[in-house]
């Protein structure tokens, strides 16, 4: 059951994630990725980590990608225009990275010899909230700190350079 | 999972099943209700007699509403996206219903118990946002790309303080489960002792619904008709569905989160603790419904009392007002709780 639901999950996942990058519009690019998160927070539950598949919904799915949506509809994005009308250096040498990169990840694909991971019935404790609290607040706590404070400065840069343009104008 | 099973006869159904059946059914269904209830309301608020036609009292006017609007021609817009203009409608009524999964109806009577309820909750809530926003995007039309952009902005903005007054909830509780936060109102509801959490969180599932006063999003003089502007027959009836729904559910959560789920004010000092199990069975959902459609009665109330605000009042109220004093809430909660226990 685990496994024929893991394919479903995975072929989804894969295919959506294809689409994303194929689709010529750039809206429903955005929406592929949706589809593509909610099928990574359908694995993330197949491995009995229930609050890190609500959380990759509730702040992926549910806020990154509505602002991202937001974004792509208020710039009006034109259709892309080709690529290869002309040859540049530049286009070859983002061909041969891009190929060496996809080397790289079928390298790795190669390399796996196990389809799942053992899912054990201790697994689901670790995945609980207060479990994930407990460490955010004991073990990890300088890093949970830090990125708080990295994301505040972000958000008070972001207001900064808002404002700065609008006192200029 | 809950493993209880119920039964009756040869017959062994888990109740989870049953649980899930009728909260469906109860959920679908809530919808017709509530448009005949609104309009009655309405009607009976501005001096009027509303339907009263079709059927006893009008009862049989939601029938027909819909057989009307199963009739009427289906029109997309020709420059429009099709396939999203047709997807967008059944977004917020999936999500919608999705929400039926964790919520408890009365004492056992749940369809499962995650340890994330909340957060599950709030992420199907989130999701409700894509249907209004594509809508508004395929129907390639200026007045319905407006309301879909208000509508997301607005529901993005409130979520903030609805979460922190969640929030504040949970840190008395102790748990994430919604079964969990039931269960613990059973002396004190949590509107006693979290009386702002509550009032934030009541603004909060008014602005959510977008109805008035926050209905932005479809404000006639501004918008026509906001983001459903360009739907016509059942795709129109589809945000039709998904907007009482959401205001169903919206009841639901206020009484789950605030006013003791299915349990009577200070039940611990008169309801007995070996009550018969069916009887107690009864008892709850009653108790349960009849909050539920007290908290409807008052969104309609509401609606048709209240004027809409400015767009710029409704930013304000979110970001300015309510969201830090549900922070200053929750923060004041914590300390209490530190030095308490």
């Amino acid at each position: 059951m685990i496994v024929y639901l893991f394919i479903l999950l995975a072929v989804l996942a894969i295919g959506s994630a294809l689409a994303m990058v194929i689709n010529k519009n750039v809206v429903n690019s955005a929406l592929f990725l949706v589809i593509n998160m909610v099928s990574l927070a359908g694995i993330y539950l197949l491995l009995n980590a229930q609050f890190l598949a609500v959380i990759q919904i509730l702040v992926y799915a549910g806020a990154i990608m509505v602002l991202f949506l937001f974004v792509i509809m208020l710039l009006n994005v034109e259709d892309e225009e080709k690529l290869f009308d002309k040859f540049r250096v530049k286009y070859f040498l983002a061909f041969i990275l891009g190929a060496a990169v996809v080397g790289q990840i079928f390298y790795s694909i190669a390399g796996v010899t196990d389809m799942l991971p053992e899912i054990s019935s201790n697994m689901a404790e670790i995945g609980t909230v207060e479990e994930a609290g407990d460490v955010l607040y004991t073990k990890y706590l300088l890093p949970f700190e830090m990125t708080a404070i990295l994301l505040t400065a972000a958000v008070v840069g972001a207001l900064m350079v808002a404002q700065y343009k609008i006192k200029k104008g | 999972m809950n493993p209880a099973i119920l039964e009756i006869g040869p017959l062994a159904i888990p109740v989870w099943a049953i649980v899930l059946g009728v909260g469906m059914i109860s959920y679908l269904n809530s919808a017709a209700i509530l448009v005949y209830a609104e309009r009655r309301i309405a009607a009976f608020i501005q001096n009027r007699v509303g339907p009263n036609r079709v059927g006893p009292f009008g009862l049989l006017q939601p029938l027909a509403d819909v057989l009307k609007l199963l009739l009427k021609e289906d029109v997309t817009p020709t420059h429009g996206y099709k396939k999203l203009h047709a997807i967008a409608p059944m977004i917020p009524v999936i999500t919608a219903l999705l929400s039926v999964a964790v919520i408890p109806f009365g004492a056992g009577l749940y369809v499962t118990d995650i340890n994330a309820a909340v957060l599950y909750l709030l992420a199907v809530a989130s999701l409700g946002v894509y249907g209004v926003t594509l809508a508004g995007w395929a129907s390639n039309s200026k007045y319905s790309l407006l309301g879909g952009l208000r509508a997301a902005a607005q529901m993005i903005s409130y979520e903030l303080p609805m979460g922190m007054a969640v929030a504040s909830v949970i840190l008395m509780t102790g748990s994430l489960s919604l079964v969990d936060i039931a269960e613990s109102q059973s002396m004190w509801w949590n509107f006693f002792v979290n009386p702002l959490g509550a009032v934030i969180f009541i603004i909060c599932a008014f602005a959510e619904s977008n109805r008035t006063p926050f209905d932005l999003v479809e404000a006639e003089q501004e918008l026509v008709g906001g983001f459903h502007t360009e739907y016509s027959s059942m795709k129109f009836g589809m945000f039709f569905l998904a907007e009482y729904m959401h205001v169903f559910i919206g009841s639901i959560l206020i009484t789950t989160f605030f006013f003791g789920s299915y349990h009577l004010p200070f039940a611990d000092l008169y309801i007995p603790a070996d009550m018969n199990i069916w009887l107690k069975g009864i008892l709850d959902v009653s108790v349960f419904t009849l909050k539920v459609c007290f908290w409807c009665f008052v969104f309609i109330w509401v609606r048709w009392t209240i004027p809409r605000f400015k767009y710029n009042q409704v930013m304000k109220l979110g970001w300015a007002r309510l969201l830090p004093l549900s922070i200053i809430n929750f923060m004041v909660i914590a300390t209490i709780m530190y030095f308490t226990n």
